[in-house]
C-alpha cells in the first residue's frame, strides 16, 4: 500500500514482527528525554491495569531526537512495573520506534501520520495518542481514551480537561465556538494532543488528501477531529482532570493560530456540503464533566495585549482592506480608538470578523499563510475584553459568556455562508 | 536641344512610371500584411483577454501591485493593458514585415533588430511582472511579522523590503533590455550603496534615542514579565 513507502524498511520488519495487535498507542517525540521514560511508564501501567490481556504496542515516532528519546522509550520493559504494581500482562507489550520524515513542515502531522501508516499495518481495535509532555497523566487516562472505542464501539474519544479561566483562549473564543456552530457538535477540544480513535476511523483518515494540501498537516490533530464528525462517525468525549504541561510557556500565537484557525479554514472548502447544511448544534456523549473551570489569580498583561491590537490596526490597514468588508474593519478602527478603561471588542465584531477572515482564506484573496498571521492582532483585543470581562467573573459567568458566544457564532452562521456564496 | 530635353524628360517619367509599377504590387502585399496583420493581432487580443479573465490575471496583478501602479497612471486594468499592448506588438509587427516587403534597404536591417528585441521585452516584462509579485508578498511578510514580534515601525521595514526588491528588479530589466547597462549598474550600485549608508546613518545616528527606548522598553517589560504568569492560547 501507498502508505507503506515512507516507512523504513526496518520499521516494516519490526512491525511485522509484531504481527496484528488489540491496542496501539502512538506516542510522538522529539527531544523528550526528561520525560518520555516516566510517561511511557505511566502507560504501561495504564495497560497492565485496564487492558491486561489484550496485545498491545506503543509505537514511537520520533523526529530526529538527540538526547536518546527514543531508546528511552524501547528501553523501558513492562517488567519494571510488576513488582510494584502487582499487576500483570498475559500478552508481550511491544514498544517500537521510527524517525518520521524530519523534512515535514508540520512535525506533529508527520508524526501522526507515521502512527496511522503503522496501525492501517497492525490493525488494532482502538489506538490512542498520548504526549510526551503531559505533566500529569495518569494510568486511568488509557482507560478513558481507549474504552469507550475497545469496549463501546466509538470512533473517537477527545477529551476534557479543568482548565484555568484564562487558559486555552483561542480554545474558548475561536475554535471550540466555531467548531460546534459549523459541524453542529458540542465538542470542547477537537484539538487536543491527547485523543483515541478507531482502527478504521484512521484508516479512513489516511487516506484522505489533508497531507498535501497548503498546511502541509498542520493543526492535523483538528483536521482528524473535523473529518470523524463530517463523516459522522461515533464520537464522545472523557474528561481527563487538569490540563498542564511539563515545561509550562507560552505557545506563540502565530503557530497555534496556523493549527487552529488554518486547519479549521482549510477543513471548511471540503467539508462545505457537511456544514452548509448543519442549523444548531447537538451536544456530544461525555464521560464526566464536559468541563470544570479553575479561579486561582494570574498575573497577565493586558495592557500589552490591547497595545498589539492597536499596532496591527495601525500597520495592518491595508492588509485588512483585502481581507475585511469597509463595516467591519470601519467598527474595529472605531473600537481602537477608545481608551483602555472603555475597550471592548463585542462578540458579535468578533464572530463577523472571523467569518470574514474565513471566508477570505477560502477565496485565497492574499497569501493565506499571510492571512492566519493578520488574524494574531486581532485576536490579542478580543483575550484583552475577555480577561477584562471576565476578571472577577465565577465559574458559571465564564460558562455562560463562552456559551453567549457559541450562540453569536450560530446565529451568525448565515453570514458566513452568503459570503461564501458571493465567491468571484 | 528641345527633343532631347523632351526625350530625357519622358525616359524619366517612364522610369518613374516602371519603378511605381515595380512598387505597387509591393505596396498592396505590405498593405494586405497590414490588414490581415491587424485581423490576426486583434483575434490574439480578444484570446488573451479571455485566458486572462479566466486565470483571474487581475486579481493576481493585485497582489503584485501593478493594479495600483496602473490605477494612479489612470490606465486601465492589467488584463486590458497587456492584451493591447500584445494587440500593438503583434500589428506593428505584421507592418514591419510588410515595409521589409518594399525592400527599402536601411528599413529592413532596423525591422531586423524590431524582431530580435521583442524576446528580450517579453523576458522583461515577465522579470518585471514576477519582481512586483514577489516585492509585494516579501514586504507584507516583514508588515506581518514585524507587527506580530511588536517591533517598532514595522511598516518602515516593509517599505525597506519592498524598495530594495524593486531597485533589483528594476536593474535587471534595464540590463536585459540593453539600456544604458553600464549607466544602470553605476546608478545601482550608487542607489544600493547609499541605502545602505542611509540606513546605517539612520540606525546608527538619527534611531539612537529610539533605539534606546526600544531596548529599554525590552528590558523593563522583561523584568515585570518575569512575574507575570503566561496565557496559553492552547
Amino acid at each position: 500500500m501507498a502508505e507503506e513507502s515512507y516507512l523504513t524498511d526496518d520499521f516494516l520488519r519490526q512491525l511485522m514482527n509484531v504481527g496484528e495487535v488489540d491496542i496501539l498507542i502512538g506516542l510522538p517525540t522529539h527531544n523528550n528525554a526528561k520525560t518520555v521514560g516516566s510517561i511511557v511508564h505511566t502507560i504501561q501501567s495504564g495497560i497492565l491495569r485496564g487492558f491486561p490481556r489484550e496485545r498491545a504496542v506503543i509505537i514511537n515516532a520520533d523526529g530526529g531526537s538527540r538526547d536518546g528519546t527514543p531508546e528511552l522509550v524501547t528501553g523501558v520493559s513492562i517488567d519494571d512495573m510488576r513488582p510494584a504494581s502487582n499487576l500483570h500482562t498475559l500478552r508481550t507489550l511491544h514498544s517500537i520506534s521510527t524517525k518520521y520524515a524530519s523534512n515535514a513542515r508540520s512535525a506533529s502531522g508527520a508524526a501522526f501520520r507515521t502512527i496511522l501508516a503503522a496501525a492501517e499495518l497492525l490493525r488494532p481495535k482502538a489506538c490512542v495518542v498520548m504526549s510526551p509532555e503531559s505533566a500529569n497523566i495518569q494510568p486511568e487516562w488509557l482507560s478513558m481514551l481507549l474504552g469507550p472505542i475497545y469496549r463501546d464501539g466509538f470512533d473517537l474519544v477527545t477529551p476534557t480537561y479543568r482548565r484555568h479561566k484564562f487558559e486555552g483562549l483561542l480554545i474558548t473564543n475561536l475554535l471550540y465556538p466555531m467548531t460546534r456552530a459549523l459541524y453542529g457538535l458540542r465538542i470542547r477540544e477537537a484539538y487536543s494532543p491527547e485523543f483515541g480513535f478507531s482502527g478504521r476511523l484512521g484508516s479512513q483518515f489516511l487516506g484522505q488528501n489533508v497531507w498535501n494540501d497548503e498546511t502541509e498537516g498542520a493543526g492535523v490533530e483538528l483536521r482528524f477531529t473535523l473529518a470523524a464528525i463530517a463523516g459522522k462517525y461515533r464520537i464522545c468525549q472523557s474528561f481527563l482532570g487538569d490540563k498542564d504541561r511539563i515545561e509550562r510557556h507560552a505557545v506563540d500565537l502565530v503557530p497555534a493560530l496556523r493549527q487552529t484557525a488554518g486547519a479549521l479554514f482549510s477543513a471548511l472548502e471540503p467539508d462545505f456540503p457537511v456544514w452548509s447544511i448543519v442549523t444548531g448544534s447537538q451536544p456530544a456523549s461525555t464521560t464526566g464533566p464536559d468541563h470544570e473551570v479553575l479561579l486561582e489569580p494570574l498575573r497577565v498583561s493586558r495592557k500589552r495585549l490591547r497595545e498589539m491590537f492597536l499596532a496591527g490596526i495601525g500597520e495592518l490597514e491595508s492588509v485588512f482592506q483585502s481581507i475585511l468588508s469597509p463595516s467591519t474593519l470601519a467598527e474595529l478602527q472605531s473600537i481602537a480608538h477608545l481608551d483602555e478603561e472603555g475597550f471592548r471588542y463585542p462578540a458579535e465584531l468578533w464572530v463577523r470578523t472571523v467569518y470574514e477572515f474565513a471566508a477570505s482564506y477560502q477565496k485565497s484573496v492574499i497569501s493565506r499563510d499571510h492571512i492566519i498571521q493578520a488574524l494574531a492582532p486581532l485576536f490579542r483585543g478580543r483575550m484583552f475584553t475577555f480577561l477584562t470581562e471576565n476578571r472577577n467573573a465565577s465559574a458559571g459567568e465564564v460558562e455562560k459568556n463562552i456559551e453567549d458566544l457559541c450562540l453569536e457564532f450560530e446565529s451568525l452562521k448565515p453570514y458566513l455562508l452568503q459570503l461564501w456564496k458571493s465567491r468571484e | 536641344m528641345r527633343e532631347m530635353i523632351v526625350s530625357e524628360l519622358s525616359q524619366a517619367l517612364h522610369e518613374m512610371a516602371r519603378g511605381f509599377a515595380h512598387l505597387l504590387p509591393r505596396i498592396i502585399v505590405m498593405l494586405i500584411l497590414a490588414a490581415l496583420g491587424w485581423v490576426i493581432a486583434y483575434v490574439v487580443k480578444v484570446v488573451l483577454r479571455s485566458i486572462l479573465r479566466l486565470v483571474k490575471f487581475d486579481k493576481l496583478s493585485e497582489n503584485a501591485g501593478a493594479s495600483q501602479l496602473l490605477a494612479k497612471a489612470a490606465l486601465p486594468s492589467p488584463t486590458e493593458v497587456l492584451s493591447r499592448f500584445v494587440f500593438w506588438i503583434a500589428w506593428l509587427g505584421f507592418i514591419l514585415l510588410g515595409v521589409s516587403v518594399l525592400g527599402i534597404m536601411g528599413l529592413q536591417e532596423q525591422v531586423a533588430r524590431f524582431f530580435l528585441f521583442l524576446p528580450r521585452l517579453f523576458v522583461a516584462m515577465f522579470i518585471m511582472f514576477f519582481g512586483l509579485l514577489a516585492a509585494s508578498f516579501f514586504s507584507r511578510a516583514a508588515l506581518l511579522a514585524g507587527v506580530n514580534a511588536n517591533m517598532p515601525s514595522p511598516r518602515v521595514l516593509s517599505l525597506a523590503v519592498r524598495t530594495i526588491i524593486i531597485v533589483f528588479v528594476l536593474s535587471i530589466v534595464f540590463e536585459e533590455l540593453g539600456l544604458a547597462e553600464q549607466t544602470m549598474l553605476v546608478a545601482f550600485g550608487i542607489a544600493f550603496g547609499a541605502l545602505m549608508l542611509g540606513l546605517a546613518i539612520a540606525f546608527g545616528m538619527g534611531g539612537r534615542d529610539l533605539a534606546r527606548r526600544f531596548l529599554e522598553k525590552k528590558i523593563v517589560r522583561g523584568k515585570k514579565e518575569e512575574n507575570e504568569d503566561e496565557l496559553s492560547p492552547l
